[in-house]
């Protein structure tokens, strides 16, 4: 059992850096940044241990990070906002909303034709006669219908708005309904191989992110939905708060600064609990004969069907699972945020940076998706002090007014995608393996 | 008349532009499907390595007309293109020796390829963005228009005008030159072939003598050429802009896919079947069909399939739709 101690000093370790860098933060920047930058890490880590399950314990590559995180942001939408009652009085959003379902479920429709029709010209009468059709409803009721509910109030409201429920349950329905999407996402894709799946579900999320920012009836598209409502008290109730305000005294911090630590503070404590929730669930399942079905399939698909496990399943299961906790997390950001900007989801950000997360925390270990996920969201948003001290490195020998440096300098936020390249490159290279080992099972 | 005013509609607005963007995507596909077929893994940083080139060309561009030599009607850029072309071809050399050769000789899985391409894509384009900055260049220097709408309609006399941009011929004739050029080194002389039977059977190929190192440096080689020239045309046609790349990656993957990966002659249909799927899907038929039809039958409100908004998401619903239906392709490419 030597190898366990090692590996269970290693992680433990790294979850002391994590914090000793959080104290240098906090005491050399500020506490505020350091908690904000916790609350990322948090969100982050979740993230790449949902991309950890998919990649790290089956081998499925995927590349829709970005749209499930944004699915799930759209949840905390349509669950936290007040009701546009106008639109729902005459029923207009009902009938769009069973639309909207109707035409995607006719995509689907296809997928279930073998079972009834064999004929090959009559599906294509079918096919045609279905499109005909939709196109159809899609004039006559869906493009006046949308019409109507983003002129209603246009500059405030716009669209269907949410069903005013606390935020926070917005977290395990996005996680039901971004399960749901990767039910049906993983139906027609995960027949495909590795570049492929990894392609396809970029391409997938990209669409996902195109109606989401298109369709404003659904949440205001690239208007942005602002003041979701929120978990925590607001920084201006804590400050009227008279206890605070001595505490605060004591402290020798200013009530505006002390209210917004404590605010943030109170965001970490629910993200922490939540990240504590799934990596338990997820590592009693790890260990679990499950896990080890699930790793088998990820060393050897052949051998794993030889020996009675249903590939195909075991792959849209893990999908699921993993997309679903992607989608907790983009609820999540979206409850941090307070806002729902679809035009900031990038892959780069969303998609990539969630990728390298998992290959330097460690594939196959969920401390190892924690510890990378910290790491790396770090190192991106301090990457540009670092690239500052880089380049002031480089360039000792130059006069402080020469061009060249001034010119570096002034490019210097820019550093953190090239070194976060490197560190990639580096990594795969140097250890393949990450920063803490997948454990070692007998 | 009617019927030739519907017809310079089309050729003004689809035709024109679709063949301009085709060719960009085509050259971009090229470079993919290439490094797919004997490297294989999917690059993902062809797009940063598109946008490498167009910034280089642009260095250099200003290095040239800081000595002031020009060629008036012509862009700047045309004189600098074999210069960039270098160095790109260098920079990608570079790459492959830093990153993809240790996981080429290691054996690692392709997954693990595409995933070093990520870094390789993250590098790049923050070294871009050192480099140049974030902002919007314009390259073209040279004459706008060989021909204007206004020109156009003077001198035919019909209602609607036909321009065509000096970028978007320039755009045409490179591809053409480019393409002609890499069919005839793959298909004629022995180096192509022996790159053909690399693709095709990588164990016979290196029992027939033929040399990994060498097959590896030319496929850097017409690979780095192919983005240069790719990147700087689709920067001379829309203004350089270095975040428009990384958007371009799904596009040229979409074009790739769709004609087949693995086979040149499909990248190229596979680009023009993206470009004019595109524009004919969001085009709004309106005054073309006021053109056919007498007024009192044209149906009401705009004939648009899609809202222009969803322009760049049809390549990728092209995309998804072919992986799932027909994953090989047009031309029958290869399957992972």
């Amino acid at each position: 059992m030597k190898t366990d101690f090692i590996s269970e000093k290693k992680y433990i370790n790294s979850y002391f850096v994590c914090a000793f860098l959080f104290l240098l933060v906090g005491l050399f920047q500020s506490w505020n940044v350091a908690f904000s930058i916790l609350n990322l890490c948090l969100i982050s880590s979740i993230m790449s241990i949902g991309i950890n399950i998919q990649w790290g314990n089956s081998g499925i590559v995927n590349f829709g990070v970005m749209g499930f995180a944004a699915i799930g942001g759209l949840c905390g939408v349509l669950i936290s906002m007040p009701p546009t009652l106008e639109v729902w009085k005459d029923g207009t959003a009902i009938i769009l909303i069973i639309l909207f379902s109707f035409l995607i479920s006719g995509i689907l429709i296809k997928k279930f034709w073998k079972i009834f029709v064999h004929n090959k010209h009559l599906k294509i009468l079918l096919s045609i006669i279905i499109i005909l059709f939709s196109l159809y409803l899609i004039k006559s009721i869906f493009i006046p219908s949308t019409n109507f509910i983003e002129n209603t109030n246009s500059a405030k409201t716009g669209y269907i708005g949410g069903l005013n429920l606390p935020i926070i349950l917005s977290w395990p329905i996005a996680g039901l309904f971004c399960g749901v999407i990767a039910f049906l996402i993983g139906k027609i894709a995960l027949g495909l191989r590795s570049d492929y799946l990894a392609i396809a579900t970029l391409g997938i999320s990209e669409i996902i992110i195109y109606i989401i920012k298109n369709e404003e009836w659904l949440a205001r598209g690239v208007k942005n939905v602002n003041g979701l409502p929120r978990p925590v008290p607001y920084e201006i109730d804590l400050q009227k708060n008279e206890f605070l305000q001595i505490i605060s005294e004591t402290l020798n911090l200013s009530v505006i600064e002390f209210s917004s630590l404590i605010v943030k503070s109170l965001y970490s404590i629910l993200f922490i609990l939540v990240l504590l929730i799934i990596f338990f669930l997820l590592q009693k399942a790890i260990k679990s004969p499950w896990g080890r079905m699930m790793r088998a399939v990820r060393d050897n698909e052949i051998s794993a069907e030889a020996m009675g496990i249903n590939v195909k399943k075991r792959h849209l299961q893990v999908f699921i699972i993993g997309s679903a906790i992607i989608g907790i997390s983009g609820a999540m950001l979206t409850t941090l945020d307070g806002q729902f900007t679809p035009s900031s989801y990038q892959p780069l950000r969303y998609t990539f940076l969630i990728w390298i997360m998992v290959i330097i925390g460690g594939s196959g270990n969920n401390h190892g998706a924690i510890i990378g996920g910290f790491a790396i969201w770090f190192f991106w948003i301090q990457a540009e002090p670092i690239g500052i001290f880089l380049i002031e490195l480089i360039t000792i020998f130059l006069s402080d007014q020469n061009e060249m440096k001034l010119y570096l300098l002034n490019h210097a936020a820019y550093m953190r995608l090239l070194l976060m390249g490197l560190v990639l490159i580096l990594a795969l290279r140097f250890f393949p393996k990450g920063i803490i080992e997948e454990e070692k099972r007998l | 008349m009617e019927i030739i005013n519907a017809f310079a509609l089309i050729i003004n607005y689809i035709i024109i532009p679709g063949l301009t963007y085709g060719c960009q995507l085509a050259l971009g596909a090229l470079g993919v499907t290439i490094i797919y077929t004997v490297l294989r893994f999917s690059n993902f940083a062809h797009g940063e390595l598109m946008s490498f080139g167009a910034m280089t060309s642009i260095l250099i561009t200003w290095i040239i007309s800081y000595f002031g030599i020009s060629i008036f009607p012509l862009p700047t850029v045309i004189l600098a293109l074999p210069i960039s072309i270098l160095i790109t071809i260098s920079y990608c050399l570079l790459v492959d020796k830093f990153c993809f050769k240790y996981h080429r000789e290691k054996n690692s899985k392709n997954v693990i390829s595409l995933i070093v391409s990520i870094g390789v894509m993250f590098f790049t384009s923050g070294l871009i963005r050192v480099l140049i900055g974030p902002n919007d260049r314009t390259i073209n220097d040279g004459e706008r228009f060989i021909i204007s709408a206004r020109e156009f309609k003077e001198i035919t006399g019909l209602t609607e005008g036909i321009s065509l941009k000096l970028s978007q011929s320039i755009t045409i004739i490179v591809s053409i030159i480019a393409v002609v050029l890499l069919f005839w080194f793959l298909n004629k002389t022995k180096t192509g072939k022996s790159m053909r039977a690399y693709s095709d059977n990588k164990d016979l190929a290196l029992l027939s003598g033929i040399k990994t190192e060498n097959i590896i440096f030319y496929t850097w080689l017409i690979t780095g050429t192919l983005a240069c020239i790719a990147g700087t045309l689709y920067g001379l046609d829309k203004s350089y802009k270095p975040f428009t790349y990384l958007q371009l990656v799904l596009p040229i993957f979409a074009a790739a896919i769709v004609g087949g990966i693995g086979n040149p002659v499909g990248a190229i249909i596979g680009g023009f079947v993206i470009s004019f799927s595109e524009l004919l899907i969001t085009f709004s038929y309106n005054k073309f069909l006021s053109y056919l039809i007498p007024i009192n039958f044209l149906p009401e409100g705009s004939l648009q399939l899609l809202s222009t908004n969803y322009k760049i998401a049809i390549s990728f619903i092209i995309l998804v739709l072919v992986l799932i239906l027909k994953p090989t392709g047009i031309y029958k490419g290869k399957l992972l």
